[in-house]
């Protein structure tokens, strides 16, 4: 095993019902770098994503075969630690999901469900999460205000603050800025820049433009299958595959 | 478009009416129940009619405060019975059992709300009240068994309601809590039933509405004594159970008194809704 990846999937095949959602996916993620995954809707970007973290268990029908292979551990073997597994992989949704509380309990939740209970400890870790999601300066008078009084991009700066107060090792972002205004994808786009120095960054997204932006390496997922990955330079620029270089030139999709 | 015009403006005339009709009806009952009630009140006087315990019309003594107090504790060892069951229950259907087991158990669950009273006080004559005086003592019939039964008649109520709010908190929030590491239990227990707070509380006000004016049943089971109970054991006589029990045969002064307690039940609701949408209230405003 490479020491520099941090997740590798082996021939994983995702059924969901009767649909086969992923072929025969085999991938190396890097650690500490940004891996963003390209391909049109359907593809299976989102199910790849949500079964890094077993979210899919909550999906009727879910059935995969293959090896997920987070730090060198099998998570999707029968006996993996699910919850223990998620607080490692924390995960943004393509909408913000703010819980019905304060914006501060939105961000203690994690490490209150790790048993942090000090006061101060919270805090710290509060606003230390807030500031490494841009978030800090606009919120930091109203932590005890309802997190759903925020503004659509602020919200997911939360959502990303609360990933980062549980401290995972990998974040999964699931169309992170779909919703956002380019005020806002721009603060989000700054937090990933900074943050790849410490985590593992997976960011599925359906504008390839941000994936040019902001990934070192990128995928291109078409109809379940992993067509291509590499540095992202060469996807953009020169890729092997031609149906990576239609989709990136904007030939479909 | 002249006629259109009639037209619409007709239908909006109807239903207003149609609107109002519901609230004048509830207007015309109190009315009734007032100027039937509110004279013997005045007449008695406030002070012995609500605060003696001395209900005995033969010899012309109204006193209902052993009945407010029966009432009461009735409905809350109803509520003690019936909210946490109801509620564990619309969770359980909700969280952690199949879709194909919640569509079996909600319906049978929903069923027992059609079961009539008369029936739930059968039961408990023949089943609870021999139960509870063979092992806890007393007479069997008692607030304890009342409670019992009351528990489980208000039980589809509060569940039905309960696991509607339930169901209908976005499963978002439920991904979102299971993806920063929470277990099933501290989804629901952290997330799940704060989004879903103001649907459960206005399931326990129904739960409640039916506890305190439920009477058939509560004849059948809770002995009647006119009393104020010193403990669970003993046979009480509630608001509503007195002016059933005594309406058949009473005249004069005695059928005002009845009215009166009337008067009595009908604020007691009040005061019991008006408490609740208080609490509920609160609820929203933490958030």
């Amino acid at each position: 095993m490479n020491a520099d990846v941090k997740i590798e999937v082996r021939n994983l095949d995702v059924f969901i019902g009767n649909t086969r959602a992923l072929r025969g996916v085999t991938i190396d993620v890097p650690a500490r770098s940004i891996l963003g995954i390209i391909g049109p809707a359907g593809s299976g970007k989102t199910v790849f994503l949500r079964t890094l973290n077993r979210l899919n268990d909550l999906t009727r029908g879910f059935r995969a075969t293959g090896r997920v292979l987070l730090d060198g551990a099998d998570i999707l073997a029968p006996g993996a630690d699910v919850v223990g597994i998620r607080k490692r992989v924390g995960m943004l949704f393509a909408l913000p999901v703010p819980l019905p509380m304060s914006i501060f309990d939105n961000v203690a939740f994690g490490p209150r469900l790790a048993g942090t209970r000090s006061r101060r400890t919270l805090r710290q870790i509060v606003e230390s999460s807030l500031k490494a999601a841009f978030l800090w300066e606009e919120v930091k008078d109203r932590l005890n205000t309802s997190s759903l009084r925020l503004s659509g991009g602020q919200q997911q700066r939360l959502c990303l603050a609360r990933v980062l107060a549980m401290e995972p090792e990998v974040i999964l972002l699931d169309e992170p800025c779909s919703g956002l205004d380019p005020v806002s994808t721009a603060r989000i786009e700054e937090a990933l820049a900074e943050l790849k120095a410490r985590y593992t960054i997976i960011l599925v997204t359906n504008n390839t433009k941000q994936a040019a932006r902001v990934a070192c390496n990128t995928a291109f997922f078409l109809m379940g299958e992993l067509v291509e990955v590499g540095p992202t330079s060469k996807i953009f620029i020169s890729p092997s595959d031609p149906r990576t270089n239609d989709y990136v030139i904007g030939k479909f999709g | 478009m002249v006629v259109r015009w009639i037209a619409e403006r007709a239908v909006k005339w109807v239903l207003i009416a149609l609107a109002f009709s519901a609230l004048a009806s509830l207007l015309l009952i109190a009315v009734f129940i007032f100027k039937e009630g509110v004279p013997f009140i005045v007449r008695v006087g406030l002070k012995d009619f609500l605060l003696s315990s001395e209900w005995d019309p033969q010899a012309g003594r109204f006193g209902v405060f052993a009945m407010i107090v029966a009432s009461l504790c009735v409905t809350f060892g109803a509520m003690i019975v019936g909210a946490p069951l109801g509620v564990a229950g619309a969770i359980f259907l909700n969280e952690f059992v199949s879709r194909r087991i919640t569509r079996i158990v909600k319906p049978a669950i929903e069923l027992l709300a059609g079961i009539p009273s008369v029936v739930y006080g059968f039961i408990g004559v023949v089943a609870v009240a021999p139960l509870i005086r063979e092992h806890l003592g007393g007479p069997g019939l008692s607030l304890l068994c009342a409670s019992l039964i009351l528990g489980v008649m208000v039980l589809p109520t509060i569940m039905s309601v309960a696991a509607d709010a339930i169901s209908s908190v976005p499963n978002s929030y439920r991904e979102g809590a299971l993806a920063l590491g929470a277990t099933r239990w501290q989804s629901v227990r952290m997330v799940i039933l704060k989004a879903a707070r103001s649907g459960i509380v206005a399931g326990v006000i129904l739960g409640l509405g039916r506890a305190v004016g439920e009477t058939m049943a509560v004849i059948m089971v809770a002995g009647n004594t006119v009393q104020v109970p010193g403990s669970v054991l003993d046979p009480v006589r509630t608001l509503t159970t007195n002016i059933a029990l005594e309406m058949g045969h009473a005249t004069g002064l005695h059928r005002q008194a009845l009215f009166a307690t009337g008067v009595v039940l009908f604020v007691v609701i009040m005061i019991l809704n008006a408490l609740t949408m208080a609490a509920m209230k609160r609820g929203h405003a933490g958030k």
